[in-house]
Formats: C-alpha cells, sequence, structure tokens
C-alpha cells in the first residue's frame, strides 16, 4: 500500500475505458464477480460487519452507513427481506449513477447480489428513472447475462442462496428518488413520500423489511469484499471514507466525471479540469446538486465530504458540482431551480405544495423586476414555514437554494427591487395578475 | 391542464390491445411478489400500442390488475411520462433546468417552440407538430435535469440522448426529424420511434439485442478515467488476501 494518494482514484470507473465494458465478458476479464464468489463463502453476518467497518456511506445524497442500515433488517422475522436500489438519478447537477449504469452496470449487479445474500432478500428491484432508456438496456442485458451465467436465480454457484432481480422503469416524477415515495410507486401507486417511522428498514416494500441504497453506493460492495475495510480507508478521510464519483458541470473548460477520494476539493477538481471556462471567474456552485446550499468561491478549499461540506454550511448531497461564473444572475438560477421543485412537489404535504407555488410566483415576479425588498423577508419567511414541516426533503431542498442566494448575494435580490422602484414608482402582488 | 377523456372505453377500443399485449401484460404482473407492482411498466405498455394512456388504456391495466379505472387514472396521471395526449412519431425533450438553461437549454427550447409552431404561435409544452403518429410528427416538451450535467445543453429524442447542443444544432436536429431522417444520438441506440422504445421501457426488448451496444462513454463521461491513465494514477493496490471480519457475537 502507498503513503501517498493519487488525485484520482478510479475504483468505481476503472473499467469505463475498457472496450464493451457493459457485457459479462469484459467484466470477467477484470476480476468481475471474484468477489461474489468470496462473498457467498462468507456468514452474511460477517459481510454486514465489513461494510461497517469499512465506513461506506450512503451516496445517494444522505451519507447515512451502509452497513449499519443493513444491520437494521430483522433477521430470523420470518418475512421476506428486499433490496431496492434507487436509480432514479434526476436531483439537478446529479449524472454519475446513469454513466457507471451504461459503463459498468455488473458491477450494479454483482453489489446487489452480495447486499442481499448479507440482509438475506430473494427478491431486488432496480428502480431506474424512466428516461435513463439506455441504462435500461444495458441493466437489463446484463441481467440477463448474470442470469445465464448462474449469478442470479435459484442456487447462486451452489450455494442455495436464490436471487430474482428485475429491472424497473420509472415514469418522470423527481419524488420518486425519495426512499419511501419510490417504495409506493414500486408499488404501482402514486410515487408520494410515506411518514417515517416506520422506516423501510422494518416495513419497506409490501410492509416487509427492506433496503433502499443508492447504485454508487451498492456498485462500491464488491470493491469493498476484494479489498477489505482497511483498504477502502486508505481513501477519503476518517468519517467519509473511500472514494467519490465528483460530477462537474457548467463554466468549467472540461466538465465531466472525476473519482477522487472523498475530501477532494473543488480547487482541486478544477485544476483537473483545465479551470474556469474562458477564464470567466467563478460565481457560485453547488457542492451537491440544486438541494444543497450554493456555495461561492470563498469554498474552494472546502474538503468535499459529508462533515466538511456541512460544517462550511451545505450538505455533500450528491457530489453534482454544478458551476457558474460570473455572468450568471443568481436570483435567476435560484427562480429556475423553484420553478422545478414547484413542477416536482408531490402535493401530499401542503407546507410544500403551497410555499414551492408562491416562492416561484415571487422569485419571478422579482426577476421580472416587479419586486420589492419586503419580497426578500417573504421569501425567507415562506422558507421558514416549508423547511422541517413535510414528511420527506423536497421542501427542505427547495428552500435551500433561496436561504442560500440570499445568504451570500441579497445585493442582487436588492438590486432588481431598485430598477423596479425607478422605472414604475410601484409595485405589484404576486398572484395580482 | 388537460384531463383523461372520461367516457368508458368502447369495445373497439378495448379491442386495440390484442391478445399479443394480454400476454405481455402477464409477462409483466409475473415480474414481481405483487401484482400491482406491475402497474408502471403496463401503463408504458399500452403507451407503446396507442403513442399516449387513453382511456381504453387505463381499463385494460384495471382489468389486467383487478384494480378500479379511478385507481389506475389516479396513478397515470401522476407520472410526467405518461402522455394525455397522442404523441408525434417523436418526443422531443429539452433540459430546461438551470445548468442546461444557463448554458443555451432555454434558447434551444424557444427555438424549437418558434418552428414547430404554426400561425405564428409557438409549440407549447407537450404539444405536437403535425398529426400525431404520422412520420415526422413531432411532440415537444421541456423536461427537468435529464441528468447528463457535464454534457449540457442536452436534450432526449424517445429517450436517447443528444448532448451538448446549441439552438442551431437541435433546429437541424428536429428538421431532419421532420423530414423522416433518424440522426444517431450521442448516447443510446439507434433511433426508432415513441412508441417502440415504450415497450422497451414495459421491459421488452425482442429482435433490439443490438441496440444494448449503442454509444455510452462521452468524452465527457471518461474524462476523469483518462486522466488518470495518462498519469498511471490508480487507487492504492488492494491486498493480496483479505480475510473477512470475525463472526459477531449474537447481542
Amino acid at each position: 500500500m502507498t503513503n501517498e494518494v493519487s488525485p484520482l482514484t478510479p475504483v468505481l470507473t476503472k473499467r469505463w475505458l475498457s472496450p464493451r465494458s457493459w457485457t459479462i465478458g469484459t467484466y470477467e476479464q477484470l476480476e468481475g464477480y471474484t468477489a461474489l464468489r468470496k462473498a457467498l463463502k462468507a456468514h452474511p453476518d460477517q459481510l454486514i460487519q465489513l461494510c461497517k467497518d469499512s465506513g461506506l456511506r450512503g451516496r445517494g445524497g444522505a451519507g447515512f452507513p451502509t452497513g449499519m442500515k443493513w444491520g437494521f433488517i430483522p433477521q430470523g422475522d420470518g418475512k421476506p427481506h428486499y433490496l431496492v436500489i434507487n436509480a432514479d438519478e434526476g436531483e439537478p447537477g446529479t449524472c454519475k449513477d446513469i454513466p457507471l449504469m451504461m459503463a459498468d452496470p455488473h458491477s450494479l449487479v454483482e453489489g446487489i447480489i452480495i447486499t442481499s445474500y448479507a440482509i438475506r432478500a430473494n427478491f431486488a428491484a432496480i428502480y431506474v428513472r424512466g428516461e435513463a432508456l439506455h441504462c435500461i438496456r444495458r441493466l437489463n442485458a446484463a441481467v440477463k447475462e448474470a442470469y445465464a451465467a448462474g449469478y442470479l436465480g435459484k442456487d447462486i454457484l451452489g450455494s442455495g442462496f436464490d436471487l430474482d432481480v428485475v429491472v424497473h422503469a420509472g415514469a418522470g416524477a423527481y419524488i420518486c428518488g425519495e426512499e419511501t415515495a419510490l417504495l409506493d410507486s414500486l408499488e404501482g401507486r402514486r410515487g408520494q413520500p410515506r411518514l417515517k417511522p416506520p422506516f423501510p428498514a422494518t416495513s419497506g416494500l409490501y410492509e416487509s423489511p427492506t433496503v433502499v441504497n443508492n447504485v454508487e453506493t451498492i456498485a462500491s460492495v464488491p470493491f469493498i469484499v476484494n479489498g477489505g475495510s482497511d483498504w477502502f480507508r486508505t481513501m477519503g478521510r476518517d468519517r467519509s471514507p473511500g472514494p467519490k464519483i465528483y460530477s462537474l458541470s457548467g463554466h468549467v473548460t472540461n466538465p465531466g466525471q472525476y473519482e477522487a477520494p472523498m475530501g477532494t476539493t473543488l480547487r482541486d477538481l478544477l485544476e483537473l479540469a483545465g479551470g474556469m471556462k474562458d477564464g470567466i471567474p467563478l460565481k457560485f456552485w453547488t457542492p451537491g446538486g440544486s438541494s444543497t446550499p450554493l456555495f461561492t468561491a470563498e469554498h474552494l478549499d472546502v474538503p468535499l465530504d459529508f462533515e466538511g461540506a456541512a460544517e462550511a454550511g451545505s450538505m455533500l448531497g450528491t457530489t453534482a458540482l454544478q458551476i457558474f461564473n460570473e455572468t450568471v444572475s443568481v436570483p435567476w438560477a435560484v427562480m429556475k431551480w423553484t420553478e422545478f421543485y414547484k413542477h416536482e412537489s408531490c402535493g401530499k404535504c401542503t407546507p410544500c405544495r403551497e410555499g414551492t407555488y408562491w416562492l416561484t410566483q415571487i422569485l419571478q415576479r422579482m426577476v421580472r423586476g416587479e419586486g420589492t425588498p419586503a419580497d426578500i423577508e417573504t421569501l425567507l419567511d415562506i422558507c421558514d414555514n416549508v423547511l422541517g414541516r413535510s414528511f420527506c426533503a423536497l421542501g427542505d431542498g427547495a428552500v435551500s437554494p433561496i436561504t442560500s442566494g440570499i445568504k451570500y448575494f441579497k445585493d442582487e435580490f436588492l438590486a432588481l427591487c431598485e430598477t423596479n422602484a425607478v422605472s414604475t414608482g410601484k409595485h405589484a402582488l404576486a398572484g395580482a395578475h | 391542464m388537460t384531463t383523461f377523456d372520461e367516457r368508458p372505453a368502447t369495445a373497439a377500443e378495448t379491442e386495440v390491445f390484442g391478445q399479443d399485449t394480454v400476454d405481455r401484460a402477464r409477462a409483466i404482473i409475473a415480474r414481481y411478489p405483487r401484482s400491482r407492482s406491475a402497474l408502471l411498466p403496463m401503463l408504458h405498455l399500452v403507451q407503446s400500442v396507442q403513442g399516449h394512456v387513453s382511456q381504453a388504456g387505463i381499463a385494460f391495466c384495471a382489468q389486467q390488475l383487478d384494480l378500479s379505472n379511478a385507481e389506475v387514472s389516479a396513478v397515470a396521471t401522476f407520472y410526467t411520462m405518461y402522455k394525455r395526449k397522442p404523441c408525434g412519431e417523436h418526443l422531443v425533450s429539452v433540459c430546461t433546468n438551470t445548468l442546461c438553461a444557463a448554458l443555451g437549454g432555454d434558447d434551444i427550447y424557444a427555438k424549437l417552440r418558434e418552428h414547430l409552431g404554426s400561425d405564428g404561435k409557438p409549440l407549447g409544452h407537450e404539444e405536437t407538430s403535425g398529426t400525431p403518429g404520422e412520420p415526422g410528427s413531432i411532440t415537444l416538451e421541456h423536461a427537468e435535469c435529464l441528468a447528463a450535467c457535464d454534457l449540457g445543453p442536452v436534450l432526449q429524442v424517445n429517450y436517447e440522448y443528444y448532448d451538448n447542443q446549441t439552438a442551431s444544432s437541435a433546429l437541424e436536429l428536429v428538421k431532419a426529424l421532420q423530414s423522416g431522417q433518424k440522426p444517431a444520438p450521442t448516447r443510446g441506440a439507434p433511433l426508432s420511434d415513441f412508441r417502440k422504445v415504450e415497450l422497451q421501457l414495459a421491459g421488452f426488448f425482442e429482435d433490439n439485442e443490438s441496440d444494448v451496444d449503442g454509444p455510452s462513454a462521452a468524452a465527457e463521461t471518461v474524462r476523469g478515467a483518462k486522466i488518470a491513465n495518462e498519469k498511471g494514477w490508480t487507487a492504492p493496490r488492494e491486498p493480496d488476501s483479505v480475510e473477512f471480519p470475525a463472526l459477531p457475537e449474537k447481542k
């Protein structure tokens, strides 16, 4: 083992350059399904312990410790257990799971088999966003190949363990990325979140114990089985170990997917990505999708892991780094994101449904140049009434761009009102036309 | 806001769904521990037959799953991919979420609305230019984040990706579609049509095996992997042999 870890640490992405990397032939040539053979010889509880020891945390945004989640599944309860993969990637800025599923679907399938064995599940579903058709094709083909090779179905590799996997296409609803809405959707219902508790670990799919994990999380599992928890911990930081796929998009010279140790900074990533596009300076960015509070040029050296992002006042989220230069208006960007949350609010909880509706109207009016400084207070007041007051975190995400936008760029919101005061001398009320 | 046609489906409409669709519906049900889980794929299935989810499609799903029409309608109306009016041969979805919009997505959408509109009126969201289902007909929509932000601005035609678009490249693409051509996507399978991809979303891939090999690795996708490869950067070497942790004691 080396002491010095490279700036980029391809683990999940290391097969992406191989020819026809999505086929079982390529996958098996590159250590594919070797972890499964090892795992099936271990006791399931040893695998749960291994995952806990590795410190792997959920890559879907919340960062919940994966091994702990698996450990919550009651064993010997006589109920069927389920594994559900959240492949409903749709958080604005997030574009890591889709390339992963296209390039290396077998790593996800192998991770699913190992995880299902660990939690004693005999049925697993991959809930993929419907718009990700090419991923659905590749996953279907990979599952078919895995059945043909004896990695899925009855008595897998003579272990006595049975597993069926279904690839399930969603139908266009951001909210289905929320785990309980996803479960309702998978049960053939409207994708609306459930009140927790009970948590999916005790009452998930079909009211049975269920683990819901993100694609990147589960695709990491075969590597942890082969490399061990100490190896996994050589990358990243103590409480956020391992490699992470950082997605850089927007005004950078070379946008794309960069797999680096957890805790890498935007400054480091920008250097790899050739800096800001056309040399126009950085203005604001999201560390992990639009639901994570904005950062500015002040935050270039924040270590991008769960603790680092949180200590600096944001969240790591999905490590979707959307980068905006000085040409982009913050109120405009915030308005666009708010329109998104309004469209995607499922309507179940009043604060989120009504709040996003009115926030959108006020922001649209401000961007039209018809706002007043009092609107800023109204926005913050509504945000206060949305945050933490709904079943799921969609409403919480919706207020992030607004509160952080006003925190760092209040002058821009005020400037919009100045134009208004000068040009018309009067102010409209939101929704009054 | 459009609503589903509320009159009951006639016998002739129900017959649209022949025995092959019934067989497929049953194959979908067989995939799941509980039948109702088949509803989302089954709605994709009926959409593949008719180009939208009609009242007859709803009745068909209800019948197959022993649900009421109201229960199926409640689900179908929740999801944006189930179209309430007949779609064109192609569905063009332009990402207008913040990042794509800042890079030109709003301009692309405006340009396409204008081009596909008529009588000086731009085409609206989920409206169709041409006769739905006829060759060259196009349904246009603005979409939320399509998870291809490193390749923005993006659009999709029948859910295949066309990356790094500009207003003029998107216009050329749409003109080609209108004239019956099928330009290849940047990432995805050779372009077919909306109904055919809906059948794939229902989980049926017969005769489409080669689609799997359609391109996926854009320069952006493999950028980090390539830099690492060129510089000889790797993850720390895995140890030669690793023991599993001891079996935890039962508490």
